[in-house]
């Protein structure tokens, strides 16, 4: 950056300045582009003043244009690392204005990629914020780590990081075939990785000189602020929305909410490391209680190709089309129909009808084309709703307002990273400029999410 | 949007306390609501967040809607949250004209700070009381408040200087 | 490597008007710091968005773009060669952007890593520049929402071919 001017000495014989330094926006680390501006002296920061909005992209204005379902892809790219769960909270958050549940097997498919996602944001996180404080490695294995949780992403929803997996009603389509053995093996691996990464970080004298006792957030700082999420946490009181305020199937599985004491950042660090752990036994008891439906009919030798049911349904030869049972990849959105229908709520209002409906019958294609196409689709009544998930960085709360057309009239984020944003210039006066990195680093600023 | 406050015990003490400055409540979907006057907000922030029984003390979110073609055309929304008993409420208070004004919360909430400054930034409400109201998510050059519904979601933003200054100068 | 597979008919392309200027000394002087600058591209990465996640990928094991010797990224802009525009460019920090061009030294190239450094993505409103190359002249236009990193290992393979055909200044 530049050179330190002060020296120490004392301050009335000898003429010290301070400087002013600018950190950002364009910033070395990872982190996206915020702007810091400091006035030192020496290394000790006097004032520090955050600058945001470099990433604002009218997320809330984007999804006003277009119908509910439509805000999907907008709300990938909020915090853009665990884009599931901006899914899940936006998908929620429209359910709720319509007053439909969704299906078990739904919840607990929806619950599983959450905790996936919310594992990927935290080895990001953490993996970030060590290589700035020069554990390189570490940063090398997390990554590791997290591609073999993206391959498990890009098996069930085809996409690595900009999924738009939800629907509102549902998800787009099912788990793919084999899904279980491969997640339970992604896990193991994974928990490899932490447990190298834990030898090579909690006790490590460099990381924790640097992460212990800078940054601390007090319980009052924090209430004040209304942060949440593991920063919260971290400074020892208790909330975690999926605990306090449980939605979809939260309440009925076996975990623990691991919570700091101090507010410092290696307690962040800590309670992130915990949470992955909790984060994959949901995930493995989710996958032991999947709910199953009833899967197809038998069809021996009935069942026909997808192609052959499409040329038919073009050329008009649809009669007993429907009756024919047909062979379609799980995780093609609109699947067929006994998958779909465990899958995704029976609302015609709203979800999709199964692919041998829209081509084998007329009812279907009118049910397909009045959810599609634009000036008609789904209708929420006219209302207000908020609804409230556990984002990777706290709660992640979407404000749906309906006016009763097919266009949101409002959409709001929550996002829990922006009350954090607003602390950090709290947090950093005092401290010396090589403790602004671990600092910034364990606030987990997604851009996204804060500049929406 | 109905008078009565429902079976909601939130809103039922609220209407008690406070009942000539509630313009109206509902509870849609479950999510207790209450629409106030705007010289209350702060009153009533208050007594929400100390009141034994209710507690709400974390303000979760803030946040504006632009009803363009109803009277009052903004409604600035609060969210409220007690960490204690784990019960929401929403307040929401109406700003119209051409210069819409609030009463601001940072003096009851130092997150409110930014919250605030980002309803003025995209919708052009003011904060009165607020230390420092200015833009946040855009620049000091931008012209307008793009999240008002009569703004042009593409509209074009002529390109800025420049940027001069900046990095290392000494004071 | 690519000296001796590459006759002085394959260099006949536009940019590259090696025959007949100097040479055979010439034309294996280009080639040999062609070869040197495709090798030891160091990236200024310029991250924004969620683009910036498949960067991360990019440098790791898994896709390893050291491979390339393109690993080292330099935040300095003046030690760097390539610039890579990771993510969408808001017209806030356009003029940063433009800066960071300016203050790196020739050689350099620039990359537009992600459709909306190309085009604007599927961002077309009021905050979002439409394509960086309105603001900097761009060499490469990798496009995906976000690309994937094999996609852009293919683009720096195309950049390196780029950087190949040109003439290289050695003043």
């Amino acid at each position: 950056m530049s050179e330190n001017r002060a020296v120490q000495s004392p301050p009335d014989e000898l003429h010290s300045q301070t400087m002013q330094l600018t950190m950002g926006p364009s910033h070395p680390a990872m982190h996206g582009i915020i702007e810091i501006r400091l006035v030192l002296d020496g290394e000790k920061v006097m004032q520090a003043e955050v600058e945001i909005g470099y990433l604002h992209r009218a997320f809330e204005k984007s999804c006003e244009q277009g119908g509910w379902n439509n805000a999907f892809p907008y709300t990938d790219r909020l915090n853009y690392v665990s884009p599931l769960i901006n899914n899940v909270g936006y998908a929620m958050a429209v359910e709720k204005l319509l007053g439909i549940q969704t299906t078990e097997r739904c919840n607990t498919i929806r619950v599983l990629m959450s905790e996936l996602s919310r594992v990927t944001d935290h080895m990001t996180c953490i993996g970030a914020s060590a290589m700035e404080l020069g554990a390189m490695s570490v940063f090398l294995y997390l990554m590791k780590a997290r591609e073999f949780l993206y391959d498990l992403v890009e098996a069930v929803t085809g996409a690595r990081l900009t999924i738009s997996y939800l629907r509102v009603g549902g998800v787009k389509a099912d788990l793919p075939e084999g899904f279980a053995p491969r997640t339970r093996k992604a896990i193991a691996d994974s928990r490899e990785v932490l447990s190298e990464v834990d030898k090579l970080l909690t006790r490590n004298r460099i990381f924790v000189d640097r992460m212990q006792g800078t940054g601390v957030c007090t319980k009052e700082q924090a209430i004040s602020y209304g942060i949440t999420g593991p920063f919260l946490r971290s400074t020892g009181i208790d909330f975690d929305v999926r605990k306090a305020n449980p939605y979809l199937i939260y309440d009925q599985l076996d975990w623990d909410v691991p919570i700091g004491s101090v507010g410092d950042n290696y307690d962040r660090y800590l309670v992130r490391m915990a949470e992955i752990e909790q984060s994959f036994r949901i995930v493995e008891q989710c996958l032991g209680r999947m709910p199953e439906g009833p899967l197809n009919v038998d069809a021996e030798g009935k069942q026909m190709a997808p192609e052959t049911m499409v040329d038919l349904a073009k050329l008009g030869r649809t009669e007993g089309l429907i009756q024919r049972p047909v062979l379609v990849e799980p995780t093609l959105e609109g699947s067929q129909r006994a998958r779909a229908q465990i899958v995704n709520v029976y609302d015609r209002r709203v979800v999709l009808p199964p692919k041998e409906e829209t081509y084998a019958s007329i009812e279907g294609l009118m049910n397909h084309f009045k959810i599609i196409m634009s000036g008609h689709g789904i209708r929420p009544p006219a209302g207000e709703a908020y609804q409230a998930v556990e984002g990777a960085n706290g709660e992640l709360g979407f404000y749906v307002v309906s006016d009763g057309g097919d266009r949101p009239w409002r959409v709001r984020c929550r996002p829990p990273c922006f009350p954090i944003m607003a602390l950090l210039s709290e947090l950093l006066v005092g401290e010396m400029v090589a403790d602004i990195v671990p600092t910034f680093g364990s606030v987990n600023m997604i851009g996204g999410e804060l500049d929406r | 949007m109905s008078e009565s406050a429902g079976a909601n015990p939130i809103l039922e003490r609220l209407q008690q306390r406070f009942g000539d400055r509630i313009r109206s409540t509902h509870d849609f979907r479950g999510d207790a609501t209450a629409t106030v006057d705007p010289a209350a907000i702060v009153a009533i922030c208050d007594w929400l967040r100390s009141e034994p029984g209710l507690e709400l003390d974390i303000l979760m979110d803030l946040t504006a809607v632009d009803y363009l073609q109803r009277r009052p055309r903004f409604e600035v929304v609060y969210h409220l949250y007690s960490l204690k008993h784990r019960h929401r409420l929403r307040l929401k208070v109406p700003a119209d004209g051409e210069a819409p004004e609030v009463p601001s919360l940072t003096g009851l909430w130092r997150g409110a700070n930014w919250y605030e400054r980002e309803v003025y930034d995209l919708f052009g409400i003011r904060f009165s009381g607020h230390p420092d109201l200015r833009r946040i998510l855009l620049y000091p050059e931008f012209v307008g408040h793009p999240l008002r519904k009569d703004y042009p979601y593409n509209k074009r933003q002529p390109r800025l200087p420049p940027r001069s200054g900046g990095g290392a100068q000494v004071t | 490597m690519g000296i001796g597979d590459r006759g002085l008919a394959g260099q006949a392309e536009a940019g590259a008007v090696h025959a007949g200027e100097g040479g055979w000394v010439s034309s294996k002087l280009d080639a040999a710091v062609a070869w040197a600058r495709r090798w030891s591209l160091f990236q200024y990465p310029f991250v924004t968005a969620c683009c910036g996640m498949e960067y991360m990928s990019l440098v790791s094991a898994h896709y390893d773009v050291d491979r390339f010797g393109a690993a080292l990224p330099r935040f300095s802009p003046r030690q760097a060669d390539v610039l890579f525009v990771v993510g969408t460019i808001s017209h806030k920090i356009a003029p940063v952007l433009k800066n960071v061009y300016e203050q790196m030294c020739e050689p350099k190239w620039v990359v537009a890593f992600g459709v909306c450094t190309c085009t604007g993505g599927f961002y077309d409103n009021y905050a979002t520049v439409q394509g960086i190359d309105t603001i900097v002249p761009v060499d490469l236009y990798i496009p995906g929402c976000p690309p994937t990193p094999e996609m852009v290992l293919d683009g720096i393979m195309k950049l390196q071919a780029k950087i190949d055909r040109q003439k290289q200044e050695l003043v």
